[in-house]
């Protein structure tokens, strides 16, 4: 019975530590702190927000991407976020929309609570993990309209 | 949809779908391989027995007291019949009698069964397609009230319309059941989508149909 009990706290343990998303802190309209002690790399960013599979990003916004030719429209373009958010805005945004906006259709990229009916294969695994949301993060920050990073 | 494909489905030598009603005719008039009754030998002429049914479906079945839809209808009496091997869904036999099946009532204005016990089905039904699922956390309604109209990445979203099933699909390069195509929607939400049949299926089909009416059918559909 006891070793049972170990047993069953032991998994819940490692169930939590291993669900990757829930590690972090909301302050007001932000996540001021970084996932990862690794900064985010732009262009692997770049390459998640305009993959399909991956961030998905496309499916609704656009943005400054010339050479993808089917882009979404069912969101803000992604032009000038950087000019809009802080990156720790851009944080709460990517980790979980719902906080920003309870109705928002924009997918929680960090967060696995108050989902419904997730595919086996998705089960209790966030869309993201940390290091892709920071590098997700690094290349927003760039889209600016002034002073031109593009 | 892109005037081609609207084009393909309006001319019957042209519509792919036409040829799954065609192999339905020759089902709905042959015998089962172990030599029992077809299904004209109850139904008679489709052309007359069958017009305006599909418009009219799902149902309500007294024997399970719960509504049934076409698919499972056609399942249900070929199960009766003795020696008939089972039609399982999405086999080719049990999509093409459902589109000749659905091709009689061609233009009939959808008409949901008002009987009052479908009453609670249905509005399982509305909940289902009100609630977020799935991985995305997006809802049927998301995509189909608010944003019908709307570009997910190239696909242009439609309202969410039943009243075409079965069809052909150019991406399936073949025919499917309204039960596959809401598989593939629910399937890229990154939700569970149920087995074949299930309750839920068929209450989300009840919803789509009153939501769907007065348009008319207009089985077999073309679609990219
Ligand atoms: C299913 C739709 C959908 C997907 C997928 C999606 N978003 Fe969004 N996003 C929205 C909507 C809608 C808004 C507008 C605010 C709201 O309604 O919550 C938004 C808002 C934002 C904003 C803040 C608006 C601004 O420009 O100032 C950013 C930044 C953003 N999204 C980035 C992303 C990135 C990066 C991805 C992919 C990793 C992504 N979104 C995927 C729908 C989506
Ligand atoms: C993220 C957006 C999205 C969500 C969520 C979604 N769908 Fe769809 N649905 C689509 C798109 C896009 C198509 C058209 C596919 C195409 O033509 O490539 C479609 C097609 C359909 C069709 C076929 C319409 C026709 O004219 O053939 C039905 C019915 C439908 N969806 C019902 C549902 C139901 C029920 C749900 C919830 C279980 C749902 N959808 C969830 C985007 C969505």
């Amino acid at each position: 019975m006891a070793r049972a009990i170990l047993f069953l706290a032991t998994l819940v343990l490692a169930s939590s530590a291993h669900a990757d998303g829930g590690r972090y802190e909301v302050l007001g309209d932000e996540i001021p702190k970084p996932l990862t002690d690794q900064p985010g790399d732009p262009a692997r960013g770049r390459a998640i927000v305009v993959d399909r599979r991956k961030g998905l990003c496309l499916l609704c916004h656009s943005g400054p991407f010339p050479e993808e030719r089917f882009q979404g429209d069912l969101a803000p373009s992604l032009e000038g976020a950087g000019d809009r958010n802080t990156p720790g805005a851009l944080r709460l945004r990517l980790v979980d929309s719902r906080r920003v906006n309870t109705d928002t259709i924009m997918p929680p990229y960090f967060e696995t609570t108050g989902l419904h009916r997730v595919a086996p294969e998705f089960r209790d695994k966030t869309i993201l993990n940390a290091q892709e949301i920071e590098d997700v993060i690094a290349f927003l920050a760039t889209l600016k309209t002034t002073g031109g990073s593009r | 949809m892109s005037a081609s494909t609207q084009a393909m489905q309006r001319d019957d030598v042209q519509n792919p779908g036409m040829l799954a009603a065609g192999q339905g005719e020759a089902l709905w008039n042959a015998q089962p391989p172990g030599g029992g009754q077809s299904c004209a030998s109850c139904h008679g002429d489709a052309t007359a027995s069958m017009k305006g049914v599909a418009a009219r479906y799902p149902a309500f079945d007294e024997a399970t007291r719960r509504p049934i839809d076409l698919q499972d209808r056609i399942r249900a009496c070929n199960a009766r019949r003795p020696g008939a091997p089972d039609m399982p869904h999405e086999s080719e036999e049990l999509v093409a009698l459902s589109a000749y099946v659905g091709l009689q009532s061609r233009g009939t204005p959808t008409a949901p069964d008002p009987d009052p016990r479908l009453a609670p089905f249905r509005a399982r039904g509305q909940a289902l397609f009100e609630r977020p699922i799935g991985q995305l956390n997006l809802s049927c309604a998301a995509c189909h009230d608010a944003r019908a109209g709307g570009r997910l990445a190239g696909a242009l979203i439609p309202q969410g319309h039943p009243n075409g099933y079965p069809l052909y699909r150019l991406e399936w390069q073949g025919m499917g059941s309204l039960q596959r195509r809401l598989r593939n929607c629910m399937t890229g939400v990154r939700a569970e989508a149920p087995p074949f049949g299930a309750p839920d299926f068929v209450e989300l089909e009840l919803y789509l149909q009153s939501r769907a009416a007065p348009l008319a059918v207009e089985t077999p559909a073309v679609r990219p």
